[in-house]
């Protein structure tokens, strides 16, 4: 039909190398597991050979079906240059794996590696990259192609940041170079503000540089998506406003797609200058984002940075148009043009155009700063937020409030929920009110409302916040329509007219019931009887101009419903997501939730995904049959459950977010497969699972339940101390804390309390010094799979989600382990497990006899499922949904506990650079946001990659510090340091740990403790004097002097151990590292012919 | 708020809620996908005498201004949109839409599931409307919808055309003048030395204003001339070259139009847009035929044959040049990628060329803006 000359792929190139992003970090997360994997299939598609580098196992990329070769492991350019030895690559592609993968890319091209092994940067070569990432050259080149950037410029030191500063004026803005998720930047609003953010940024750059610049707080701020090929062909995909004006990084602002508030004369001009800085910068095939930020009052345009790859961005406008940017661009890269490659969505169009939508999409950030309670909560230009929820309706009051209840903090939208304080006795004074909405934090949302109810005029509103008038205006009358409501007063009053008003404008059946003091269900009952129900449309990429193909599906409250019927003789099997990222809840379960569509489409089961969250695989349209991007409330399911009429509902996936939806789901009449509510229930019931227990003969540490603080405190006085204070039905060891006395634990379970929300708090004895282990297991009803034997590193006490753990045990007896194993088959056969249960089991030796434990089961998938999978080579999660799905193991061929012939060693990550002087002891709250796994033939060497991978330099040389708090733990300190001594190294203590080295005849220089004046430890810090630091805690919190130590470590970049454990696998890891080189080994070697049944 | 419904042909309606004027219109339905430039749109005369629905779902964010105009007054009978903006939050706004369409006359519905008509349009076609905020018998709208006159065959261009001749001096403004876009490394092309002005006479059949613009900043002396007048009168002026440009409706019963066109081909260089490409197809022996349900929006593919490059365009028509008809003086120039219709002609030996869609954006990219300057060069290569 077009008269073109074809021009098909490269077919000079046989091998692509990929690089992923490694463990989830905050401003990298799944979206880079999204978009890696979507290019790995569209390179496989065409032929090539495609090897993926990626340290995090918990992503669907390393799966061993995703890519020819899969190297789980460390991404440093070390181990990078072994897979290019190894697999002689004829080409990278840099720009798909984050910051993360462009960065270590550019390393080997720096290096020489790239030229030295003739492997070609295809995308954006060196050069392109170095233009777009390095400030400097960045804004020499907008210069030159007539684009404003913000005046100001890179630093090398403090000095010359002053000098800027005269020139620029206050308020400035400071940004180091080469950071991810722009870590450390910041606004000085004063000269001292100004000098002590200047120097922290020269600190947390790699190379030492800051780009200091002109502010430009409170403008309007853009994102462009851009894709260009290499024929010239450039289009823009999507346009983002941002809720929140300039100030904010983009990841912690609300935003929105399309733009709302530009002419089409400004929209033009800000995609003539995006593509001016694609073509400028050089980008030769693939996607870049492009931010921008517009003076409110005269539009002045200023470029205020670019990405030149696939970007958490990009994801969202994936998500958003339904265009596949990042398997796109991985065709572009190849050689293909826009307009040879089809619009999967509509087939019968090319991807060759630009996006038209008819829906408004509202992305919010999902932050945890309750994690992390002495962390400043204002937001910044330094991204803070660990996750997202995206919200899609067709108008921006629908989306927006889908998004508020999508995010999972308990509201249902804007207000008028169980969250709302107005009209509670915690309604907050006017004065309060413009205190709070001058502040931009994760609770001012809240705040605008209720400035709106207090009766703010929208010019005061704007001249505080500098949010649009039109986005205010927007929540205004959201404010009306409740406000409609409320003087109706009663449900029958309401009317089908209102009613539906108040649903095209996002309320969801919670809040109506809230202000009409009725029941969810009521609401439900009644607008089912008016006939208000939610109808589906679809994300289309073109506006329904053409037909589409691909059921990617919102819900709304219009008169046409666009899901396809259940074919004939077809079983429609629904699963539900686990919403937006947060600490104890992230790619893990995405990864169990991608695996079940799998497996049911290997049934031949249509899959029906429900999730909200854009950054993730499993909201990508070709991963299941249906896709419902939707917040995960029992309103929301229940309404698509209306619609697609499922025979299955899959709960125990997940992670919380389901699992706390499963009994009003199926009390609803909802058939959830699988493990049933009851048994879910059953093993949170303390008294139920005793006595599973005592039938079965399995010790648990002594425990009790609480329903108020007079019982909690009757039961601790029974159990004793040490003793483990936590709300039940919260994951993520959520206000979880262990009590050595009467005091701590009052302050405790008045916490714990607050977080359980009307559930009860438990309360364990708490096994000090016990070593924790992990199983996970899968059981069709009948026959129970040990899928993996985890032994954590960290003593029992640290979260099990924050431990490092090995697979298979390397301390314990294998008769030890045989015992571990038949007690979790013995106890997921009594509860009548169908899928996947998590067992934590503790080993403590009493009597000089080691004794087993059971601390908790989850009848459910757990954070550790993929880990299991790639150590062990068994697709677990897809095992445990077939089983769900009617399958028996045996029908299955598994028959047989999975024997790993190497160690793999499971590492967290954690965010604590992030968030300036947080004491990082961990405890029995989750704190990290990753993973990453290190492989070998023995404990030591998968340690000490695992170590690597964490992005944890163990030293080769230098000086080490030791603390130890406890009197017998002093004798493990000894023989460490005696070991360390051995590999050449330091060592200075404080005096007190000095002491006791000294007399053991070790070396030891003797360092002050803070209050001791200087040159202390974190003098020794700041000077590069000290390597590493061995910590373990005495008390915790960033008050105290080790929190300080352990806070600057961070900082400076200095590792820090805080575990005796953790120390001395640290010792073994650094003499493994002295006697072996590092090696790599692709996980289809490690298990031959499993990579297609574990697609 | 007062209601206002929307009946089709075919005895669908649709209910939601008055803004703008009120009343009651009749036209052709029809759907545009920009999700920017409804001003513009608005107040392009193309849009005579439809009712179009905008796909993008908020409308009227940024309000109106002084600047976005297309033509003297709004040409379009009716407008629909899922949510029409109350107030307008833009430094260049100077009122609302809902006060635009009303002192301009134009009914308004907003609130209705504007996606599930754009399906029915897509799926069925376009087809005639009524949209009133007076009458609610629903009985009585579809009647009136199905007895309502079509486009077809209807000269609509005597509504919009001028009445008089004029002169056009405007050039692009800052604001709408594309970016120069540079080679990598951030290079811009060299400043194009000043042309020596030209005299092209622009024969108006509904033009859009920003099409004079931008002749006006290629150094054009633009004379502006009622699409009725002949080729005499043009020829009369002796002017550099004649551009052809867009209108609304039927191009089939335009004859004195085509008459004229055909007067010129050889003459003088030609360039046509939108109806003007039609018109000069027609004069060189070409027919064209109603599309389903017409191209209008921002984002449709064209590739340039010449170079093998896709230019995302601005369109605007529900008649197409039809390929069997082409004689052989033709070439196709363009191709819209969606579908595959022709989007460019040229003539094989004379001096004439022209596009179905709209180089002069407004609404819409920048990406087709060197058309002017091939026309430019039509004009200094004679």
């Amino acid at each position: 039909m077009v008269v073109s000359q074809l021009m098909p792929r490269r077919d000079d190139l046989h091998t692509i190398l990929l690089i992923g992003s490694g463990p989830i970090v905050i401003g990298q997360a799944c979206e880079f597991d999204y978009s890696g994997t979507q290019a790995c299939k569209a390179l496989r598609e065409d032929g090539y050979r495609v090897v993926l580098v990626n340290s995090n196992p918990a992503t669907i990329m390393t799966d061993p079906g995703t890519a020819d070769r899969t190297y789980i492991e460390p991404l440093t350019w070390q181990a990078l240059e072994k897979v290019i030895e190894v697999e002689k690559p004829d080409a990278i592609l840099p720009t798909l794996g984050g910051q993360t993968g462009l960065n270590l890319a550019m390393d080997l091209a720096r290096r020489g590696i790239l030229e030295k092994h003739g492997v070609e940067m295809i995308g954006a070569n060196a050069e392109v990259i170095a233009r777009a990432e390095e400030r400097e050259l960045f804004k020499a080149t907008m210069e030159k192609c007539g684009l404003e950037t913000c005046r100001g410029r890179t630093v090398k030191s403090l000095a010359e940041a002053r000098e800027v500063l005269a020139e620029i004026g206050l308020p400035a803005v400071i940004r180091p170079s080469f950071t991810l998720g722009g870590s450390g930047s910041g606004v000085a609003f004063n000269k001292g503000d100004f000098d002590a953010k200047v120097q922290r940024g020269l600190d947390l750059s790699p190379v030492g540089e800051v780009l200091v610049e002109e502010s430009i707080l409170g403008w309007k701020e853009y994102e462009m998506e851009v894709m260009r090929d290499a024929d010239d062909n450039t289009v823009i995909i999507c346009a983002i406003e941002n809720f929140d004006p300039c100030g904010i990084h983009t990841g912690d602002s609300i935003t929105i797609a399309p733009a709302m508030t530009l002419t089409d004369r400004q929209y033009q001009r800000m995609r003539d200058a995006s593509f001016a800085v694609i073509r400028a910068i050089g980008v030769e095939t693939g996607g870049s984002n492009i931010q921008f930020a517009v003076h409110p009052e005269t539009g002045r345009m200023i470029v205020i940075e670019m990405n030149p790859r696939v970007s958490r961005s990009s994801a969202l406008a994936s998500k958003a148009t339904g265009f596949p940017i990042a398997k796109i661009a991985a065709k572009l890269a190849v050689g293909w043009r826009l307009h040879e490659l089809p619009n999967d969505i509509t087939q019968k169009t090319k991807a060759c155009f630009e996006p038209s939508i008819d829906y408004v999409v509202v992305k919010v950030p999902r932050f945890a700063f309750e994690k992390f309670p002495e962390a400043d909560s204002r937001l910044t230009t330094q991204m803070k937020s660990v996750g997202e929820t995206m919200a899609i309706g067709r108008t921006f009051k629908e989306a927006f409030q889908k998004a508020l209840r999508g995010l999972e903090v308990g509201a249902f939208g804007f207000g008028s929920d169980g969250k709302d304080l107005w009209g509670t006795p915690h309604q907050p004074s006017l004065d309060e009110i413009k205190a709070r909405v001058a502040v931009a934090d994760p609770d001012r949302v809240w705040y605008l409302r209720y400035a709106l109810k207090a009766g703010l005029s929208m010019d005061e509103l704007y001249e505080i916040t500098q949010i649009d008038r039109w986005f205010l205006d927007q929540l205004a009358q959201i404010v009306e329509i409740e406000e409609q409501v409320r003087a109706v007063g009663t449900l029958a009053g309401l009317g089908e007219p209102l009613l539906r008003k108040a649903k095209q404008a996002g309320f969801s059946d919670r809040q109506l019931a809230t202000m009409l003091s009725v029941s969810e269900l009521d609401v439900r009952e009644t607008r089912l009887r008016l006939g208000v129900v939610a109808t589906y449309k679809a994300v289309d990429t073109c506006a329904a101009e053409f037909e589409a193909e691909t059921p990617y599906f919102y819900s709304t409250w219009e008169s046409e419903d666009e899901v396809p019927a259940k074919a004939p003789g077809k079983k429609r099997v629904m699963i539900l997501g686990g919403g937006p990222n947060r600490i104890g809840q992230g790619i893990e379960f995405d990864y169990c939730c991608c695996h079940a569509s799998f497996a049911l489409r290997e049934m031949g089961i249509e899959s029906v995904m429900v999730n909200s969250n854009p950054e993730t695989v499993s909201t990508d349209y070709d991963t299941s049959d249906l896709l419902f991007f939707e917040p995960l409330t029992c309103e929301d399911v229940l309404n698509i459950a209306d619609r697609v009429k499922p025979d299955g509902v899959i709960v125990q996936l997940g992670g919380q977010t389901p699992l706390n939806l499963a009994r009003a789901l199926a009390s609803a009449g909802l058939p959830i497969i699988g493990t049933t509510v009851d048994t879910i229930e059953m093993a949170e019931d303390r008294e139920k699972f005793r006595d599973l227990l005592d039938r079965l003969s399995l010790k648990q540490p002594a425990s009790g339940i609480a329903k108020t603080l007079e019982q909690a405190r009757r039961e601790v006085a029974r159990i004793g101390y040490p003793s483990l204070v936590r709300p039940s039905f919260v994951l993520g060891g959520r206000a979880m804390e262990i009590c050595y006395d009467q005091a701590q634990f009052e302050r405790y379970v008045a916490e714990a309390f607050a977080v359980a929300q009307g559930q009860p708090v438990l309360i364990d004895r708490f096994l000090e010094d016990a070593i924790e282990c992990d199983v996970d297991c899968i059981c069709d009803g009948e026959q129970v799979i040990i899928a993996g034997v985890m032994e954590h590193i960290e003593e029992a006490g640290v979260h099990s989600g924050d431990s490092a753990c090995a697979i298979p045990p390397h301390s314990l007896s294998p008769e030890l382990v045989a015992e571990i194993k038949k007690a979790a088959s013995a106890m997921a056969k009594s509860l009548g497990v169908v899928g996947l249960m998590n067992v934590q089991f503790a080993v403590k030796k009493e009597d000089g006899e080691p004794q087993i434990y059971v601390i908790e089961a989850n009848p459910r998938a757990s954070r550790t499922v993929p880990f299991v999978a790639k150590a062990t080579g068994l697709p677990v999660a897809k095992v445990a949904v077939k089983a769900m799905a009617g399958l028996t193991l045996a029908e299955q061929g598994v028959t047989a506990d999975p024997q790993p012939a190497h160690v793999s060693v499971k590492e967290s990550v954690f965010p604590f650079v992030k968030f300036a002087g947080v004491d990082i002891v961990l405890g029995p709250e989750m704190r990290s946001t990753g993973e990453v796994m290190g492989v070998s033939d023995n404990f030591s060497m998968a340690f000490a990659k695992g170590q690597l991978a964490a992005g944890t330099t163990l030293p080769e040389s230098g000086t080490i510090f030791l603390s130890v708090a406890r009197e017998q733990a002093k004798e493990a300190m000894v023989d460490i340091a005696r070991r360390l001594q051995t590999l050449g190294f330091d060592l200075i203590a404080t005096s007190g740990t000095a002491r006791t080295l000294s007399a053991a005849g070790i070396t030891v220089g003797v360092v002050k403790k803070l209050q001791e004046g200087h040159p202390n430890l974190i003098d020794f810090l700041i000077d590069g004097r000290v390597q590493l630091i061995m910590n373990t805690p005495r008390g915790k919190g960033a008050r105290t002097d080790e929190g300080r130590i352990r806070a600057a470590s961070v900082m400076h970049g200095v590792p820090c151990i805080t575990t005796l454990p953790a120390a001395e696998a640290v010792v073994r890891a650094m003499e493994a590292q002295r006697e072996m080189p590092l090696s790599v080994q692709a996980i289809q070697d490690r298990f031959p012919g499993v990579a297609s049944a574990n697609g | 708020m007062a209601s206002a419904a929307l009946a089709l042909e075919d005895g669908t309606v649709y209910v939601g809620e008055s803004f703008g004027a009120t009343g009651t219109v009749s036209g052709e339905v029809c759907f545009n996908t920009s999700m920017t430039g409804y001003q513009e749109i608005l107040t392009d005369p193309s849009y005579r005498g439809q009712i179009l629905t905008m796909t993008a779902a908020e409308i009227g964010n940024y309000g109106i201004n002084a600047e976005d105009v297309e033509s003297g007054r709004l040409q379009m009978a009716g407008f629909v949109v899922r949510s029409a903006s109350r107030i307008a939050s833009n430094f260049t706004s100077t009122g609302t839409l809902h006060d635009y369409l009303a002192a301009a006359g134009v009914v308004g519905i907003q609130g209705i599931d504007t996606r599930a008509l754009v399906r029915k349009l897509r799926s069925q076609g376009v087809m005639t409307g009524v949209l009133s905020s007076e009458i609610h018998d629903h009985k009585q709208l579809v009647a009136m919808a199905s007895s309502a006159e079509s486009l077809v065959g209807r000269d609509m261009v005597r509504e919009v055309m001028p009445e008089a001749a004029r002169d056009w001096s405007d050039k692009l403004d800052a604001w709408s003048e594309p970016l120069p876009q540079p080679s990598i490394g951030g290079e811009l092309p060299p400043a194009a030395a000043e042309k020596p002005l030209k005299h092209v006479v622009a024969l108006d059949y509904g033009m859009k204003w920003n099409i004079a613009r931008h002749l006006a900043s290629r150094n054009c002396r633009v004379t502006v001339l009622p699409g009725s007048a002949s080729a005499d009168e043009v020829l009369a002026l002796s002017p550099d070259g004649v551009f052809l440009s867009n209108g609304p409706g039927d191009p089939e019963p335009l004859t004195y139009a085509v008459e004229t066109v055909r007067g010129l081909v050889g003459k003088l260089p030609i360039f046509g847009i939108c109806l003007g490409h039609q018109l000069l197809a027609q004069a060189c022996g070409a027919k064209t035929f109603k599309l389903k349900f017409g191209h209008r929006g921002g984002n449709q593919p064209v590739m340039d044959l010449s170079t093998g490059t896709v230019e995302i365009t601005s369109q605007n028509h529900g008649f197409a040049v039809e390929e069997e008809s082409l004689p052989a003086d033709l070439e196709v120039t363009h191709r819209n990628l969606n579908d595959g219709t022709i989007e460019g002609l040229r003539h094989r030996t004379l001096p004439a060329a022209s596009v179905q869609y709209h180089p002069e954006a407004a609404a819409g990219p920048h990406d087709s803006a060197y058309l002017f300057d091939r026309f430019r060069a039509m004009l200094d290569a004679v």
